[in-house]
């Protein structure tokens, strides 16, 4: 089952190399996004400092529902998810494989940016691990959250739109946790419990997301 | 089959059958108008006009007796949807699907007015329409997540299709309230400078208390009602084509 | 009754506005489903009378 999980990740970061604007474009929100704040309320240090950790949590979650929309889109499109349904595998193992794809070329990147994203916001950067460890632990609970929708959406008219409706309230505790753990950071309180508090949500995400996806994409 | 994994007793199964239920909800939804109308009138007069008035908060406290059962039914009711579909899942039961798709007006009903009834009284209270306490955040996710399945619902049109998706869709969704939950009134804890709650719920006098209990019960009967009514009629919808509803004196009107 | 006269309940003392509103939202959005639900059984009879003289 590994070699299938293996496989299905290979080929779709194959497919995702050849067309890489499906992907890129998330991430160019997610710099504009941030880049609009100084703009449109002030570029003054002491109030986007304040507000540094939850914009960048914000845009982070937007730009991953941006990216999410086209995680079965394709493979639905082609025939080939049903092929891959029929696998002699579970399906479970199927959206495991594709969720760690997404989370891959949406996630880490993510990550990877967002020390920037705090310079362009004033973080301080004694929190900028924090925000780090914060979003290593939350965009994999936004990308398997996300699969959920995206599965109860695939073939459906409208889908992109409806698929943000659906998850948001479902992101409400990630964004809370997530924007908490770098506000205390930023205020040098310790921030284990808010790790602890984000890692709870992931486990809780890897529990139901296999289960839930797999039963919406058979529909 | 999954009827002998767990041994159901035979109503249960009876519920499933369309003809079945068509029938016996019909004199139920009576009986919860009935009881609705009389909970619901005679809490209200009595908590309106004979209630003693609360000693902070002097009259606006009244707003208890339609806030508070809008809140306990918004919750419910998306509860209710969410095993209404898990049945439909598990025992691939059309009508527990019609159930769960007859709770998303009425509960999303349910949830606005809560929302509106606590900004409204938070006027009075605090001064302001809108605050980001606790409650109202979480109150206005829940707001949400209904939009969440009526969007889904009208965007899928195989109805059966349709119902297996909003019964997933409600399950993720229930599980997910009690943590949404406790988030949010973490979050509150963080920015909260006010130190009491909307309503709170100190031990209130028996002439306080018992309208609230006519209008909560009040409520569910309203709620039962509605389900009834909107079941049946999704069954109208689907069943024409059967010889039971074709002759029933509903539609032929002896 | 709590209050000394109707015009006292009705202005609760500053508070009817709100109050009086309340119940407004409540019993308009639930008289709204009553509605919604009523018309909807309508259409569905019309719709199966109809198909089944058509058959008969």
């Amino acid at each position: 089952m590994l070699g299938f999980m293996m496989v299905i990740i290979k080929r779709d970061l194959l497919l995702i190399a050849r067309q890489p604007a499906d992907f890129l474009n998330p991430l160019v929100f997610f710099v504009l996004v941030v880049a609009m704040f100084p703009l449109g309320v002030s570029p003054e240090s002491a109030l986007l400092s304040q507000m540094a950790a939850g914009v960048i949590w914000v845009a982070a979650m937007l730009a991953t529902l941006l990216s999410l929309e086209l995680l079965f889109k394709h493979d639905h499109q082609d025939g080939s998810l049903e092929q891959l349904l029929l696998a002699p595998y579970p399906n479970w193992s199927l959206v495991l494989a594709k969720v760690c794809v997404h989370w891959l070329v949406s996630g880490l990147p993510l990550i990877l940016l967002s020390p920037i994203m705090a310079m362009m916001l004033f973080l301080p950067y004694d929190a900028v691990p924090a925000l780090m460890l914060s979003l290593m632990l939350g965009t994999p609970t936004l990308s398997l959250l996300g699969a959920i929708g995206a599965a109860l959406v695939t073939g459906v008219r409208g889908g992109g739109m409806l698929l943000t409706l659906l998850i948001l309230p479902l992101y409400v505790p990630v964004i809370i946790f997530g924007a908490s753990c770098v506000a205390a950071a930023v205020l040098g309180m310790p921030i284990s419990a808010y790790l602890a508090l984000l890692a709870a949500l992931l486990i809780f995400a890897l529990m139901i997301t296999p289960w839930a996806a797999s039963a919406a994409l058979k529909l | 089959m999954n009827n002998d994994k767990w041994r159901m007793p035979k109503w249960f199964h009876q519920m499933g059958s369309p003809k079945w239920f068509y029938e016996f909800a019909g004199p139920l939804q009576l009986w919860f108008a009935l009881a609705a109308f009389i909970l619901l009138s005679m809490g209200i007069a009595w908590g309106v006009a004979f209630a003693p008035a609360d000693y902070q908060q002097g009259n606006s406290f009244r707003i208890l007796y339609v806030h508070v059962p809008a809140a306990i039914l918004s919750q419910s009711v998306f509860l209710a949807m969410a095993v209404a579909g898990a049945i439909g899942l598990i025992w691939k039961m059309k009508v527990a699907f019609m159930v769960a798709r007859s709770c998303i007006a009425i509960g999303a009903s349910f949830t606005a007015i809560a929302l509106i009834t606590g900004a409204i009284w938070g006027k009075p209270t605090w001064g302001a329409y809108w605050v980001w306490d606790a409650r109202l955040t979480s109150t206005l996710i829940l707001l949400f997540l209904y939009a969440g399945v009526m969007a889904l619902n009208q965007a899928i049109t195989e109805r059966n299709t349709a119902g297996k998706a909003t019964a997933i869709l409600a399950i993720v969704g229930s599980i997910n309230i009690p943590i949404i939950k406790y988030s949010v009134e973490w979050w509150n804890t963080l920015h909260q400078s006010s130190t009491f709650s909307l309503t709170q719920k100190p031990s209130m006098p028996a002439e306080m208390y018992l309208p609230l209990l006519l209008t909560v019960i009040g409520s569910y009967c309203l709620f039962a009602f509605v389900l009834l009514v909107r079941t049946r009629n999704q069954i109208l919808q689907t069943q024409t084509q059967t010889s039971w509803l074709q002759q029933h004196p509903d539609v032929t009107g002896t | 009754m709590y209050f000394e006269s109707i015009g006292d309940l009705i202005f609760m003392a500053g508070h009817g506005k709100y109050v009086w509103t309340c119940y407004g939202v409540f019993i308009v959005l639930l008289g709204l489903n009553l509605v919604s639900a009523k018309r909807q059984r309508n259409k569905a009879l019309q719709h199966v009378k109809a198909l089944t003289r058509r058959q008969s």
